[in-house]
Order: C-alpha cells, then sequence, then structure tokens
C-alpha cells in the first residue's frame, strides 16, 4: 500500500511510477513536489522512477491561490 | 488637454507635489455635495502605520465617518489609493488601485482593488489617495489634472451617458486633446447596474496602445459602484502628468532593475510549461478547479461537471484575440489581461454593436458559468459584457444567480415571483433578462440586485420559504456573495471565507490545495497558523499597490527546495527588496507581516465599531461545510460514507440518508467552532473575535479611540 499526502491509500502494483500515481490520483496541476521517503523526483523522471511498496509519497500542489 | 464646456461647480488649484519614495506626501479630499476640496498631508505616522493602499483608506475613512453611518449616508466616502510601490514599471503587478468605503451588502468597510491606471496615475497626478465624500445634488464628474495643477467639480450634462464602456468614449472624445494625451487619462465608473443593486463594482480604465481603445478592470466586490453613483458621481478623471520608471523617485532604482529582471527572467522561463498566464489568463484555473472537485457546480452544490471543457481555459485562449501577453500596467510581463475583441453583442440595449470584452476570468467564468450550470462561452462572454458596463460585479452577480437557480428548482420560486423568469439552472437567456431588469430597476432584478443576504429575508417572509434552507444554501458570509470555490473538504479555506474582515472573498486566504490536497495544514493549531501568516501577507500586496498573481502563480522550480514551499520564500524576498528599494526603509519579511497585522485588527476594530465583527458574523452557511441536500451526499456517496467511518466510528449502512446529513452537520460544525477558537488565539482576540487591547498596543494602534471601540465590546 502507498500512502499519498500522508492521508489517502493506494494498493501498490509492481512498476507503479510517480506518473501513474499522479494520473490514478487525477492530480493534473503542473506545479507539483513529488517526494518519495524524503527524496524529491525530478519533474522529467515522473514517468521513469517506481514507487516502492509501502512508500510515503508527498505531492506538494504549489497551488496557493485564486 | 481639452477644457469641456461643462459647468464648473468647485476648482481647487494646486501645486502638484514630485515624488519621494513612492509617495507624494498629500491626499486629495473632494465633497461632491458642499464643493469643498482640500489637500491634506501624509503624515509619517500615516506611513509608518497604514502604509498607503487599503492602509490609507481605511484611516482616512476612520475619520470621515460616524458609529452610525451606512452607506448611503453623506458622510460615507469612497477612498481609492495606490501605495508607495504602485507605479512603479520594473517588477511585474505594480499598479493596482485599492478602493474602500462602507458597503451596502454587508453594513461594514469593503475594500476591493482593481488593475488599470487610475491609481499609479493619482499619484503621477500629485496625490497619495482621493477621497470622495458627500451625496450630489446633480450628476457630477470629478476632474483631477496633474498637468495643469487643477481639480474640478464638474457637472454632467444630460447627454452623458451611464454606462462605462459608452462613457468611457463619452469622456475620452471631450477630455484628450490628442490620441497620445489619452495614454495619460484614465476614469473610475460604473453603470445603471449599479444605480439599482447593492452589488455595483467601479471600472477602473486603462488606455490601450495595441487596440487604441479603452479597456477596464473591475474593483468588483461589495457594491462600491452603487456608492459611487448613490453619490450621483459619473466619472473619477485623472490625468497624470508625463511619467518614466523612475517617476516614483524610488530609493534604489538599481535594486528594482535587478530584482525585476531576474523576476521577469523568470516568468519567462516558466510560466510557458505551468499556468500560462500569459495566453490564457486566470481562465487556466477552470479546468484545474474541476479536475480537483472544486469548481462551484450550481449553487455550490457539486464541484465537477462533465461539460467543464466546453468553458475552460482552452477555449478562452482560442476565444481571447491578439494572442500577445496583455498587461493592465506598464512592466507586468504576467500579462494575464485579456480580451475579446468585436464581440456582436446579442441582447440589451447594445444589441448589434461590437465591443471589447475584457476576460473573461476565472471568478466569471466559475461564477456565471458552471455556477449557474451554463456552459455556453458566448453567454458568459455576453454576461461579462453587460456586468462590466453596467457595473455590476460578476461574482456577485454569478452566485446570486446560482441561489435564485436553486431555489426555483426546489420549488420556493415560481413565475408568479419572478416576474415570469424561467430560472432553471442553464437558462442563458433568463439570466441575460434578469441582468438587463438590474440595469432597468425593474422586475425581479430589482429584488435580485440587492443580493443574497436581503433575497434570503424576502423569500422567508413573502414567499413562505424555509429560513433555515435558506441560510444553508445562500452562499455569502456577512453579506457578500462567496467567489468561486468549493470549501467543503477544506475545514481551512472555510476559515479562508468565514474568518475575513470584508465577507467571502478569497483574497485573505486560499489555503484549499494546502489542506485538502497536499495535508500541509493537518491540525487545528496549523490551519490557524495558516489562517494568521496568509491573510497577513496577502493584505500587504494592498498596502503597497501589488498585484497577488506575480507571488505565486508562475514559480521556478527551485522553490521546491524551500522550507516553507507554500510562502514561495524567494518571491517574498523579493518583495523585500522592492519595498526597501522604493521607500528606503530597511525592512525584513517578518516586517512586512506586521505592517499587515496593523491593517488587518484596525480593520476588524472598524467593524466593531459599526456594529459588526464579532464571533456570531463569522458564520459560514452550512453549503459552505458541507452537503445540504440528499442530492449532494448522493452525488459524492462513498466519500461522505468513508467520512463516517472514519472521522466518527458510525456504520453509514445502518443509517438513512437524513441521519447521514445530520452526523455529517453536527461533526463539520463543531470543527469550524473549533477553528475559530484556535485562529481567534492565534491573532491575539478574545472568544468572541475582538482583538485584546494588548495586541493593539503590540501593533501600534492603540490609539485612544481605537481603545475605546474595543474596550467597550469587552466584558468588564
Amino acid at each position: 500500500m502507498i500512502t499519498i499526502n500522508q492521508r489517502d491509500e493506494l494498493p501498490w502494483q509492481a512498476g507503479m511510477t510517480v506518473q501513474e500515481i499522479l494520473d490514478t490520483m487525477s492530480y493534473t496541476f503542473p506545479r507539483v513536489i513529488v517526494s518519495i521517503d524524503g527524496v524529491v523526483v525530478p519533474h522529467d523522471k515522473y514517468a521513469v522512477t517506481p514507487v516502492p511498496d509501502d512508500a510515503d509519497v508527498r505531492v506538494i500542489h504549489l497551488m496557493a491561490g485564486g | 488637454m481639452n477644457s469641456p464646456d461643462l459647468p464648473i461647480r468647485a476648482e481647487f488649484v494646486y501645486d502638484p507635489a514630485a515624488l519621494e519614495l513612492g509617495y507624494t506626501g498629500q491626499t486629495l479630499y473632494v465633497n461632491v455635495e458642499t464643493g469643498a476640496v482640500e489637500a491634506r498631508p501624509v503624515t509619517e505616522e500615516m506611513k509608518r502605520t497604514f502604509v498607503g493602499g487599503r492602509g490609507f483608506d481605511l484611516w482616512l475613512l476612520w475619520q470621515a465617518v460616524h458609529d452610525a453611518t451606512r452607506w448611503s449616508d453623506p458622510e460615507n466616502e469612497i477612498v481609492i489609493s495606490s501605495g508607495p510601490c504602485g507605479g512603479i514599471t520594473q517588477y511585474p503587478g505594480s499598479g493596482k488601485s485599492i478602493a474602500a468605503t462602507i458597503s451596502p451588502l454587508t453594513d461594514i468597510v469593503i475594500d476591493s482593488n482593481a488593475g488599470g491606471h487610475f491609481g499609479p496615475y493619482l499619484k503621477f497626478a500629485g496625490w497619495d489617495a482621493l477621497e470622495l465624500q458627500g451625496n450630489a445634488t446633480e450628476e457630477v464628474i470629478v476632474l483631477i489634472n496633474g498637468a495643469s495643477g487643477r481639480v474640478q467639480l464638474l457637472a454632467a450634462p444630460p447627454d452623458c451617458p451611464t454606462d462605462t464602456h459608452a462613457l468611457g468614449h463619452w469622456l475620452n472624445a471631450r477630455f484628450a486633446e490628442s490620441e497620445n494625451e489619452r495614454e495619460l487619462l484614465s476614469f473610475v465608473t460604473a453603470g445603471k447596474g449599479s444605480e439599482h443593486s447593492y452589488m455595483g463594482c467601479l471600472n477602473f480604465s486603462l488606455y490601450d496602445r495595441k487596440r487604441r481603445d479603452l479597456r477596464y478592470k473591475q474593483a468588483g466586490r461589495g457594491g462600491i459602484g452603487t456608492v459611487l453613483r448613490h453619490k450621483r458621481i459619473k466619472a473619477l478623471v485623472v490625468r497624470a502628468r508625463p511619467f518614466k520608471g523612475d517617476s516614483n523617485q524610488p530609493a534604489d532604482i538599481d535594486q528594482l532593475k535587478a530584482t525585476g529582471a531576474e523576476m521577469h527572467r523568470e516568468i519567462a522561463r516558466w510560466d510557458p510549461v505551468q499556468n500560462r498566464m500569459r495566453s490564457r489568463g486566470t481562465a487556466y484555473l477552470v479546468q484545474t478547479m474541476d479536475d480537483y472537485d472544486l469548481l462551484p457546480v450550481m449553487n455550490f452544490q457539486y464541484g465537477q461537471h462533465p461539460d467543464t471543457p466546453q468553458i475552460n481555459g482552452d477555449v478562452w485562449e482560442q476565444r481571447y484575440t491578439q494572442n500577445l501577453p496583455d498587461g493592465c500596467w506598464y512592466g507586468c510581463t504576467v500579462a494575464c489581461a485579456h480580451a475579446v475583441d468585436n464581440y456582436e453583442v446579442r441582447t440589451g440595449p447594445y444589441a448589434g454593436t461590437q465591443v471589447i470584452v475584457d476576460g473573461p476570468e476565472y471568478e466569471t467564468v466559475a461564477g456565471v458559468g458552471s455556477n449557474c450550470g451554463i456552459f455556453d462561452p458566448d453567454t458568459i462572454l455576453e454576461i461579462n459584457f453587460y456586468c462590466d458596463t453596467y457595473g455590476i460585479d460578476t461574482i456577485s452577480f454569478g452566485t446570486s444567480l446560482a441561489f435564485v437557480m436553486e431555489c426555483y428548482e426546489a420549488g420556493i420560486l415560481d413565475r408568479t415571483m419572478t416576474g415570469g423568469l424561467d430560472l432553471t439552472f442553464g437558462n442563458s437567456a433568463a439570466a441575460l433578462d434578469l441582468l438587463h431588469q438590474i440595469a432597468q430597476g425593474e422586475g425581479f432584478g430589482l429584488l435580485f440586485g440587492k443580493g443574497v443576504r436581503k433575497m434570503k429575508a424576502h423569500f422567508a417572509e413573502h414567499f413562505g420559504a424555509e429560513p433555515a434552507f435558506l441560510e444553508d444554501i445562500g452562499m455569502e458570509a456577512k453579506g457578500l456573495e462567496y467567489s468561486e470555490y468549493l470549501t467543503k473538504e477544506s475545514l481551512a479555506q472555510q476559515g479562508g471565507y468565514g474568518l475575513t474582515n470584508k465577507g467571502a472573498q478569497h483574497d485573505e486566504a486560499w489555503l484549499i490545495f494546502m489542506d485538502q490536497i497536499n495535508n500541509q495544514i493537518p491540525s487545528f493549531e496549523d490551519k490557524a497558523e495558516a489562517l494568521h501568516y496568509f491573510p497577513m501577507w496577502r493584505t500587504w500586496f494592498s498596502l503597497c499597490g501589488f498585484c497577488k498573481l506575480p507571488w505565486n502563480d508562475v514559480v521556478d522550480p527551485k522553490n521546491a527546495e524551500a522550507e516553507e514551499p507554500a510562502k514561495i520564500p524567494h518571491h517574498v524576498e523579493n518583495y523585500v527588496e522592492i519595498f526597501s528599494g522604493v521607500t528606503g526603509r530597511e525592512v525584513t519579511a517578518d516586517d512586512l507581516i506586521s505592517m499587515s497585522e496593523s491593517v488587518y485588527n484596525f480593520q476588524r476594530v472598524f467593524n466593531l465599531r459599526l456594529g459588526k465583527g464579532r464571533r456570531e458574523h463569522d458564520a459560514i452557511p452550512y453549503r459552505s461545510a458541507g452537503p445540504v441536500t440528499e442530492a449532494e451526499y448522493h452525488s459524492r456517496q462513498a466519500r461522505y460514507d468513508r467520512q463516517l467511518k472514519e472521522w466518527l466510528g458510525l456504520d453509514p449502512e445502518a443509517m438513512g440518508v437524513d441521519e447521514k446529513l445530520a452526523a455529517h452537520r453536527a461533526y463539520r460544525m463543531e470543527q469550524y467552532e473549533k477553528l475559530i477558537d484556535a485562529v481567534y488565539a492565534r491573532r491575539g482576540w478574545s472568544a468572541d473575535g475582538i482583538p485584546s487591547p494588548e495586541t493593539l498596543r503590540r501593533l501600534g494602534i492603540d490609539y485612544p479611540e481605537v481603545l475605546a471601540v474595543v474596550k467597550a465590546q469587552l466584558p468588564e
């Protein structure tokens, strides 16, 4: 199981990438910071960065306002 | 400048002061009733404590009114000021005007900001702020001519239009001596809708060099346009002296250039791959809000709709003409102020004419679009044009329309009550008919224009509606209609709307993503800290003449490495440098927050002085916190059922919908009350929301008359 932002949970699947998590969560906003177990993932590596089981994934949207 | 042959009712000759460190050192007082015109000094105390912009507005308004003053009283003022950084051209978003008055919607002070050229031009005509007092006995125009050093109160002739787009052309034709001079003129106007409603807005003009025509930005919230027309002011006209990038006489122009250049590079590099403000403007938010279930749909019942792609940013990017970055003040590279040229009006008194429609911006698209079940771009453009030219706030109009549409579909209203209007969700023709009724001051539009709070009372008293249901679904706080974000799943943003000074406007705090999506502020203390910091931070923009957008709508990804990325610390540092570079005051980031805290608490005390500003006035409609109807519950049943299990340990399988709704309501409203406790404590306020004398002393606003207001409210 993967934990998203210390609250939401997603079932883990082998080979799952950061991009797949963003798609599953419908996180479409472009300005996000993604970290896995405290390590920030570069934007251009989302599609190729695998997410391990039991990972603590943080997806911080830099959206501070209308 | 032309001297139009208009009767002069009063004239004041002055020596246009040269700016120094962002200030002219004087404010202009005009009484449109008595003809009194005065120059008033800006003291060092004013600059230190109130800074400028909204701070000056509040301080001057405080001196002008009484405890019992209401919006229509002659002593009520409209005050307009930009702030010490307003009018610089080195940093994006530095041309804002901030207007304040006692609001017809809320009976407390409203502040609202706009782009356009008026605020900076007022400074370049020699004035840090403009006070307008009195109710004129005839239609007037206030002319502030910085070129000749004259202020004139002019009688407006019968052929002077009222609606903004027509009035702007009329003013340009009479006052501008040449095409070039049009660039040095700016107007503030309202429209016929402002005359017959409480949701009147101010239009601030700018002369668009590329289009060679006038455009307008709106100070929309709280009915300031209503006050303008009640004073029988047709227009404010300012003529700036020629100006340059250093006309503010800043302390360190090189600092401004260096900080600005870095920010311009950041925008050029990142905007095209982030929000694309330069091509889509704020309308980019429409699809994002829908994707995250946050777009108001059908009076804030739902957060998504399958037709949203018909009105999202991609659509508007195609509709905006010229396809050029388009700013509302010189030097702004965010350039979000887009427009649709040659739009042919389809309805009403201007049918068949071709006009420029500014925007539409996110709030307008969501407010008069999705929230009313309208997903037709042409209807949204038509409503946008008419709201602007009639001088009506698109947010209050949209949220009020959504409310009456739900009332209509719920059987609270029928055609006999609406004068024949079929106000079902999505009925574009009825929406436009209603808008024209407001401008004419007739039919159901006359009642509608008073806003949600007064409609609730009328529907209960005259139409037999259930008051509790109206309170639940009528989306206003303090009398101000909600702006266009769904807050049911963000307790912090419920506070962002409810725990405000002015009412339900998001420009104090917008915490939905930090709270609901990022889960960065999970505890009450976290939320209270955010509801302290962000309202103070955003208030600071309104003290200085800045637009909020360059702060956080385009950001170098290096910000991810910051300790508190939500604050965008490297942009905060930019503002420290710019403020010091203009005013010569050496400040820190904490100092900026302290400046705002003084003004913010002063505004809270101002509300107390006017009989509001206590805990009971920070209440929110339940729909802001949770689902009101069975339909809402069913639309997100999986989420709500899960929350009953996780939050309350209940078994939703064993509960009816009524029980589930009641359980949610009890829990969510209890959470809101706990949030209020935490926020008041963080802000240094009593449990009833009253700033303590210690807080006022700490902030340097412990003036005797301010302390007296607070002490009268506190228990012995």
